[in-house]
């Protein structure tokens, strides 16, 4: 667990050693400006509207982050052949897997928690209330599908390696698997077999994490779900997310790496 | 009868079709070899002999096609297998965002050495290689041979019983290559064991105990050094020539 511990720690040092958490304070700047701007208008509309930009800046911006780290981790640790001191030491590759996927995951949290404090102030200044269990829900549903989609940009990442062609795969699955996807159950009803069959199961199969987003839900003040049901999408995420790594750490582990 | 620190046994290892190429390639071809506690051996042999191939299955980086390598008679396949080995790659990379100080800690942490211990351990090796001046700052900004000897430094944070080292000394200037060599006798007077390979075969001479010769995947010699300069009568550089079936051509 030490090793796993210190190799996630190494992800996240690079990360704002490199100045990559620079891109979140151009991102916050732009929420600040976009939720600052909602106190000149009392027009309801539009306010709900700067919500809704807000949160879609905040889940845009935390899936890039997470997918791009993610896809890169695996891939730069060959090219920059620092893969190799790292696996002379007693360190299984599953604990390379394990470590890496920690420190992208730890990474989105810190940049969900950032976004969402931010935001969090802004809105509760006008507004005067603050949700904060809502605002603790719906991060963390934000964070549980990120761990799937972590999951996901590094099993790409040891079958394509490069990062780039990866992270461009890995959104349009996301993207894909959260608007689409939805669809497929009902398309696949009024088909005839085997395809409707054929696609009932890949609507089974795929992430579902559409779930997981729960911004409309937030935005029209409706009732968000309940623990119960946050509790079973978390262990699905959970479930999920595990096979996705065990998936990455099967192809990496008896991959040749030449020095 | 000392403890066997390396031993191969019909090493075999093919790499898979490469592009340009209509047959596998095999880098090593039925190699045994035994390195013994204590020792410190040279393995050499020309440019694509075989030897850092060798070493990366000794290091779990690449499949053995073939026969079996153990280290500390525990089959390379355990990752158990390295925890009392240090490791120095032929071209060494490290993070370059973190300082020398930083890596040193991070790969003390796997190893699963305590804080008090690791803070030992890592002032002591920062003054081995002599990186006191910098050793706070990102390795982006250190040349290649202050690298290097993090690299050095990061293979001796276990206090290793085994060092292996892929041409520690290419790439060094004098002043560099004498402090590997005087690294390399202090390690085998504590009676830790060293497998390295090399080009300078005036070094190979000088420093090691026993040596193989490696052509083409295979061995073509071994034994001490000074057992091999007797039966030859020549020096090390001349019967390496004659054992890859070197023959000087006419310039004309
Ligand atoms: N990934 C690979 N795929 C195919 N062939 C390879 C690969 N890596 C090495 N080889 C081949 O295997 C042979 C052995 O290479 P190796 O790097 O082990 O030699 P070496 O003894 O370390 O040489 P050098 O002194 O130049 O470092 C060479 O012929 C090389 O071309
Ligand atoms: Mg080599």
């Amino acid at each position: 667990m030490n090793t796993v511990w210190a190799i996630s720690t190494v992800v996240i040092k690079e990360l704002y050693r490199r100045k990559d958490f620079y891109v979140l304070l151009v991102l916050t700047t732009l929420l600040t400006l976009a939720a600052g701007s909602m106190s000149f208008f009392n027009e309801n509309t539009i306010v709900r509207a700067l919500k809704e930009i807000c949160l879609l800046l905040i889940w845009i911006s935390s899936l890039i982050i997470g997918i791009t780290t993610a896809a890169r981790q695996i891939p730069s640790e060959k090219e920059n052949r620092t893969i190799f001191p790292l696996l002379a030491k007693p360190v299984t590759r599953w604990q390379v897997v394990l470590g890496k996927f920690l420190g992208c995951w730890l990474a989105c949290g810190i940049t969900l928690i950032v976004f969402y404090v931010f935001f969090g102030i802004l809105v509760g200044a006008r507004e005067h209330t603050l949700p904060v269990a809502a605002f603790a829900k719906l991060m963390w549903m934000q964070w549980v599908a990120l761990g799937v989609v972590v999951a996901l940009a590094l099993l790409g990442s040891v079958v394509l390696s490069a990062p780039g062609p990866n992270a461009t795969l890995c959104f349009i699955v996301v993207l894909g698997v959260t608007f689409v996807g939805p669809h497929l159950g009902k398309v696949s009803v009024g088909l005839t077999e085997p395809a409707g069959t054929l696609l009932y199961s890949i609507y089974f199969l795929i992430p579902h994490l559409e779930w997981y987003d729960l911004r409309d839900i937030f935005i029209n003040d409706q009732i968000l779900p309940g623990n119960a049901a946050c509790f079973m999408a978390t262990f699905y995420a959970a479930a999920y997310a595990t096979l996705l790594l065990v998936l990455t750490w099967a192809r990496f582990r008896r991959q040749n790496l030449n020095t | 009868m000392m403890e066997s620190v390396v031993q191969l046994k019909n090493l075999r290892v093919e790499y898979p079709i490469a592009s340009g190429s209509s047959v596998p390639k095999l880098a090593v071809n039925g190699l045994s070899l035994d390195v013994r506690q204590g020792e410190v051996f040279g393995f050499l042999g020309p440019n694509g002999a075989g030897k850092t191939t060798t070493m990366n299955v000794l290091l779990g980086f690449v499949n053995a096609t073939g026969g079996e390598a153990r280290l500390f008679g525990v089959n390379v396949r355990e990752p158990i297998a390295r925890q009392r080995i240090g490791y120095l790659p032929e071209l060494t990379y490290y993070y370059k965002f973190l300082s020398a100080e930083e890596i040193l800690r991070f790969y003390a942490k796997v190893f699963g050495i305590e804080r008090m211990e690791a803070d030992r351990r890592i002032d002591r090796l920062i003054k081995l290689v002599e990186l006191e001046h910098a050793s706070k700052r990102p390795l982006k900004s250190y040349s290649k041979g202050m690298q290097q000897r993090v690299g050095l430094a990061q293979a001796l944070i276990n206090n290793p019983d085994l060092l292996i080292l892929d041409e520690p000394t290419s790439g060094l200037d004098p002043i560099g290559r004498m402090k590997v060599r005087e690294i390399i006798q202090r390690l085998k007077n504590e009676g830790k064991t060293v497998f390295f390979s090399s080009h300078e075969l005036g070094e190979v001479e000088t420093v090691c105990d026993r040596v193989a010769i490696v052509h083409q995947g295979q061995l073509r010699e071994e034994g001490r050094v000074a057992d091999l300069l007797a039966k030859y009568k020549t020096g090390l550089e001349q019967i390496f020539l004659d054992l890859i079936g070197y023959k000087p051509q006419a310039i004309t």
